[in-house]
């Protein structure tokens, strides 16, 4: 069924994330827990179906002059209702997100996938389509938020997985984890790891050096 | 003016953008692949930024932030929640009116990074910029170094990265790593080096 590919295209296969750089800037900043992670993936996903959907109704109606300006402000609006949402009954949490909530509205991956799928779909499929991009975006951060937070401080969602030195276990919490770097290392890695299972998404370079005399093994 | 200095080499180097803040990475590694371009995206994120900020932080405070409307009767009005509306229509507008200024007055130079400049109506750094100057209630001296701060170390970095990556052109690395792999871990390793600047004591 094609709506079914839509769905699951984006998860692993055309992963917004890992294969088309987008929506980069926020999966990073808010992976140190996996219960922001959980609340961020929660954010841009409603967000995303909705914008699609609102986006795919008015599709015939939106002059192409003025389409970009009318989906910023479409988002921007979805975005300023789940920051108020979040304020009211999270209020902890958005604390904690501060202001990658709001940033959600220059996130590529709604912009990207309103601006070359919604516009040119009718509701059912656009919005299928944004839910599976929310999906692969959030799997990206779940990984991301699940390994950083258990090696960072031995816990899951807040509950103790590796017994901590601190109160007498044998864990050694990495700080590097709960670090920047980390979740470059990490992207990096998991990037290198989709590729080599997927062998079609690797990048052809640019400089290909000029094939030896013997194949190499 | 000893604390705006600090704030400068605060917004640059300790908070950096892309590498300890996370913001604009999408142009950030989309755009690393050559020097040329890097320095035309890094002059153009230092000019937007530097009018964004306190442009957006002169309409935060006489007609967003809560009691702005004091002098019109309505002390109560709060239209803070406005904000993020309100900053993406100002960078879009002002990215708008750079291009058409730098259009008008040095064709070369648009020539050499227009296409960049469309391109950061929606970038997260700028927008972050702004954002960030309203939760921390800058005045408005402090929002313009802010700005050029931030900006600038954007561009210190994507300029940086895009050298490695100029000079990792020929290396002979696994297939899966080649491009945005082997980017993200450069950007982890830069992160790790800028992570140090957090150890100077700013006066």
């Amino acid at each position: 069924m094609r709506l079914w590919g839509t769905l699951t295209d984006p998860i692993l296969r055309q992963n917004p994330v890992t294969l088309q750089i987008l929506g980069i800037c926020s999966a990073l900043a808010v992976t140190t827990t996996l219960a922001a992670a959980l609340t961020m993936s929660a954010a841009l996903t409603a967000v995303i179906v909705v914008a699609a959907g609102i986006i795919s109704l008015i599709r015939r109606h939106l002059p192409s002059s003025i389409r970009l300006i009318v989906q910023i402000i479409i988002v921007a609006s979805l975005v300023i209702v789940v920051d108020q949402f979040l304020q009211a009954f999270f209020f902890e949490m958005s604390q904690r997100l501060s202001v990658f909530v709001s940033l959600i509205a220059t996130n590529c991956v709604v912009l990207g996938r309103t601006e070359s799928f919604s516009l040119h779909n009718p509701p059912v499929p656009a919005m299928t389509d944004a839910l599976g991009n929310g999906l692969g975006y959030s799997l990206v951060l779940v990984i991301i938020g699940s390994v950083r937070e258990l090696f960072g401080q031995g816990t899951l969602l807040g509950n103790e997985v590796f017994h901590t030195t601190e109160q007498g276990g044998w864990f050694e919490p990495l700080s590097l984890m709960l670090l920047a770097p980390s979740a470059f290392f990490l992207l990096g890695g998991l990037v290198w790891a989709i590729r080599s299972w997927r062998v079609e998404q690797v990048e052809v370079s640019e400089h290909a050096l000029a094939p030896a005399e013997e194949t190499r093994g | 003016m000893s604390d705006l200095g600090a704030l400068f080499i605060r917004a640059a180097f300790i908070e950096n953008m892309p590498l300890t803040l996370f913001l604009g990475l999408c142009t950030f590694l989309a755009l690393s692949r050559r020097p040329g371009t890097a320095v035309g995206l890094g002059i153009a994120v230092i000019a937007v930024m530097g009018v964004t900020v306190p442009l957006n932080h002169l309409l935060y405070t006489y007609l967003l932030a809560p009691g702005a409307w004091a002098w019109a009767g309505l002390p109560d009005l709060d239209l803070s929640y406005l904000r993020l509306l309100t900053f993406i229509g100002v960078v879009s507008a002002a990215v708008q009116l750079v291009e058409m200024v730098l259009d008008r007055t040095f064709p070369a130079l648009f020539a050499t990074f227009g296409v960049f400049l469309s391109l950061l109506a929606v970038h997260c750094a700028i927008l972050g910029g702004s954002l960030f100057m309203a939760d921390r209630s800058y005045n408005l001296a402090e929002s313009t170094f802010f700005g050029l701060g931030a900006g600038t170390g954007f561009a210190v970095a994507v300029i940086l990265l895009s050298a490695i990556r100029r000079r990792l052109a020929y290396a002979d690395m696994p297939a899966g790593l080649q491009g945005l792999g082997i980017a993200f871990i450069l950007t982890g390793m830069m992160s790790l080096g800028f992570a140090t600047f957090a150890q100077v004591a700013v006066p």
